[in-house]
C-alpha cells in the first residue's frame, strides 16, 4: 500500500502503565491524507496507542513508552522536540465532546490564541474558516458569542473538531468520535471524514464496524496490547489472514 | 395496627422531632438576634460610627473598631488570595501524586482544624518578635492569613477538581502549556468556587479576637490606622472590651457593635452564596 507517502509510524512501541504493559511491539504505519480505523474490543490499548500519538499520555504519572513513534519521519519522543509544537500538528478529538465552557467564538479560536495571536480581523477568519469547514458555520454565525455548551451534542461534536482545525494540523486523531452521538450527527461527522480526508491524515478508533468499514481506507485490529492484523480496509473486513479478527469483526467476541 | 400504620406513625414522629430539632436551632438564633437588636439598634447612628472611642460610654464610638476590620479585612486578602490559590492549584495541579503530597495534604486539613489562639501565638513569635512589626496592622493580617491558608487552598482544590479532565484534556490538546491550560481554563471554571471559599475564610477572619490579641491588638487606639504598620484594634476586640465592663451602657454599645459585625459577615456570606449560585446557573458540564 505504497500509493501515498507515510505520515506518522510507530516501530515496535511498548506502552507501560506503570508495571503494566498496554502495548506490546506495535509496528504499524499509517498514509498520508488516508483514514486509518482502530479497531478491537474494549481494554485492548486503542486509546492508549491514539494518545500516544500526541503525547496525551504525558501527563499520566507513570506512563512510559519505549520504540519509536514517527511523524515525518521525526521521533516524536525525541528530547528536542516541543509537545506543544507536536499537537500543533496532531490534533486530537474526543469521545465525549468537550467544548470549553466560553463562547462558541472563545471555542474556535482558541488554539490560536494561545499561540499569541491577537488580532480579531484574522481570528474571526480563522473561525469562520473552520466552522465552514466543519459544516457549522450556517448553524452558529448568528450566536458566535454565545455559550458553546447551549448546542447539541453533535454540534458540540463538530465544534471540537472545528477548534482542532482551526490551527491547521496536517493529522487529525479521533477517539470514538460518534460513540455519544445521535445517528444523524454521526452521519455528518462521517460525512466530514470523508471530506477532511483530503487534507488531512485521519486515525479514527471505533467499536462500529460498520463506520470502520464506511469511512477507513486501513484498518488495524488490536486484541489484549497487540496489534494482530492491519491492512486494507476492505481485505480486513472480507478476507482478515487471522482467525481473531474473523471472530471480532464477525462479531463473536469482543 | 398494621405494619404500614406502624410505619407511616413512626414516619410521622420522625418528622415532627425533626422539625422540633431545626427550631431549637434557629429560635436560639431569633432569641440572639432579637435580644442583641433590641440593645443594640437605638445605639446606631451616625455619630457612633464616626466617633472614637472614649472612656465614657456615650461618647464612644466604633470609628477606629471597623477601619481597623476593614483594613485587616484588605491586608489579609492581599497576602492570603495569592497565596492560598497558587498553593492551592499547585497541589491539584502540578504535584505529582507521591507520598510527600499525600503527607502535605493530609496535613493542610489539619492545619484547618488547629484553634485560632495557636496562630496568634505563632504570629506573636514570627511577625511581632522575629520581624519585629509589632503589634500592627501587618502582624495581624499576616497572622489571620495564616489562620485561613488552610481553609483557602483546600476549597482550591476542591473547586479546581470539579473541573472535569476533558476540559484540560481538549485544552492540552490544542497545544496549550500547563499554565496556559490552568490559566485559560481551569481558573476561570473553578473561579466561583474559589471566591466563596475566600470570602467564607474570610468572614471567619473578621470575626476572631484571640489570635490578635495575642499579637498584641489594642482594644484603645485613638486614631484610624493609616498605614499597615500602625497599631489598631478590631470590632471582636472592641466588643469584648466592651462587654467585660460593668456598666450597662458599654453592654448597649457592645450590641450596636455586635450588630455592626454580624452585619459585615453576613454580607460576605451573602456575597458567597450569590457567587455561587450564580457559578452553578453558568455551568453545568
Ligand atoms: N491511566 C491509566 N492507568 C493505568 N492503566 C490504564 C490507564 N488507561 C488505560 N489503562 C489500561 O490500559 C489498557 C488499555 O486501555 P485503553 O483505554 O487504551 O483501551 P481501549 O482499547 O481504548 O478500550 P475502550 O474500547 O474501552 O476505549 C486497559 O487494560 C486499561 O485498563
Ligand atoms: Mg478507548
Amino acid at each position: 500500500m505504497a500509493k501515498n507517502n507515510i505520515k506518522l509510524e510507530a516501530k515496535n512501541l511498548n506502552a507501560y502503565y506503570g508495571d503494566f504493559k498496554a502495548l506490546k511491539d506495535i509496528t504499524i504505519s499509517m498514509e498520508e491524507k488516508a483514514v486509518t480505523a482502530f479497531i478491537g474490543p474494549s481494554g485492548c490499548g486503542k486509546s492508549t496507542f491514539l494518545r500516544t500519538l500526541n503525547r496525551m499520555n504525558d501527563y499520566i504519572d507513570g506512563f512510559r513508552t519505549e520504540g519509536d513513534i514517527l511523524l515525518d519521519g521525526k521521533d516524536i519522543y525525541d528530547k528536542n522536540i516541543r509537545v506543544d509544537e507536536l499537537r500543533k500538528e496532531v490534533g486530537m478529538v474526543f469521545q465525549k465532546p468537550n467544548p470549553f465552557p466560553k463562547t462558541i467564538f472563545e471555542n474556535v479560536v482558541y488554539g490560536l490564541k494561545i499561540q499569541g495571536i491577537k488580532n480579531k480581523a484574522h481570528l474571526e477568519e480563522a473561525a469562520e474558516k473552520s466552522l465552514r469547514q466543519t459544516a457549522l458555520w450556517e448553524e452558529v454565525k448568528d450566536k458566535m458569542h454565545k455559550s458553546a455548551l447551549a448546542l447539541s451534542g453533535g454540534q458540540q461534536q463538530r465544534l471540537c473538531i472545528a477548534r482542532a482545525l482551526a490551527i491547521s494540523p496536517s493529522v487529525i486523531l479521533m477517539d470514538e468520535p460518534t460513540s455519544a452521538l445521535d445517528p444523524i450527527s454521526t452521519a455528518k461527522i462521517e460525512e466530514l471524514i470523508y471530506e477532511l480526508k483530503n487534507d488531512y491524515t485521519i486515525v479514527i478508533v471505533t467499536h462500529n464496524m460498520q463506520q470502520a468499514g464506511r469511512v477507513s481506507d486501513n484498518t488495524a485490529f488490536f486484541y489484549m496490547g497487540e496489534l494482530i492484523e492491519f491492512g486494507k480496509t476492505k481485505t480486513i473486513f472480507t478476507s482478515p489472514s487471522n482467525d481473531r479478527t474473523q471472530n471480532y469483526i464477525t462479531g463473536r467476541f469482543g | 395496627m398494621t405494619n404500614s400504620d406502624k410505619n407511616r406513625l413512626k414516619d410521622k414522629a420522625f418528622q415532627v422531632f425533626g422539625i422540633f430539632c431545626t427550631l431549637i436551632g434557629l429560635v436560639v438564633l431569633a432569641v440572639f438576634l432579637i435580644d442583641i437588636l433590641i440593645k443594640g439598634l437605638g445605639r446606631i447612628d451616625w455619630e457612633f460610627l464616626t466617633s472614637l472611642p472614649s472612656r465614657r460610654a456615650a461618647r464612644a464610638g466604633i470609628l477606629t473598631a471597623w477601619a481597623g476590620t476593614l483594613w485587616i479585612l484588605v491586608l489579609t486578602t492581599i497576602i492570603a488570595f495569592p497565596l492560598g490559590v497558587s498553593a492551592g492549584v499547585y497541589l491539584e495541579e502540578y504535584a505529582r501524586k507521591n507520598r510527600l503530597s499525600n503527607f502535605l495534604e493530609i496535613n493542610i486539613s489539619n492545619l484547618a482544624g488547629v484553634p485560632s489562639i495557636i496562630y496568634g501565638l505563632l504570629g506573636m513569635e514570627i511577625f511581632v518578635r522575629q520581624m519585629g512589626l509589632g503589634g500592627s496592622l501587618l502582624s495581624g493580617a499576616l497572622t489571620l492569613s495564616l489562620l485561613i491558608l488552610p481553609i483557602i487552598i483546600v476549597t482550591t482544590r476542591e473547586a479546581i477538581k470539579a473541573v472535569p479532565g476533558s476540559i484540560r484534556d481538549g485544552s492540552y490538546a490544542l497545544g496549550a502549556s500547563k499554565w496556559q491550560t490552568v490559566w485559560n481554563q481551569v481558573l476561570p471554571a473553578s473561579f466561583g468556587g474559589i471566591l466563596t471559599g475566600i470570602i467564607l475564610a474570610l468572614s471567619r477572619a473578621v470575626g476572631e479576637a484571640a489570635p490578635l490579641i495575642v499579637i498584641g491588638a489594642l482594644a484603645y487606639v485613638p486614631f484610624i490606622p493609616s498605614s499597615p504598620l500602625d497599631e489598631f484594634t478590631v470590632l471582636p476586640i472592641q466588643i469584648f472590651n466592651w462587654t467585660s465592663r460593668p456598666q450597662e451602657a458599654f453592654l448597649i454599645n457592645a450590641a450596636a457593635a455586635i450588630i455592626m459585625l454580624l452585619f459585615i459577615t453576613f454580607l460576605l456570606n451573602g456575597i458567597a452564596v450569590y457567587l455561587r449560585n450564580k457559578q452553578q446557573k453558568k455551568i453545568k458540564w
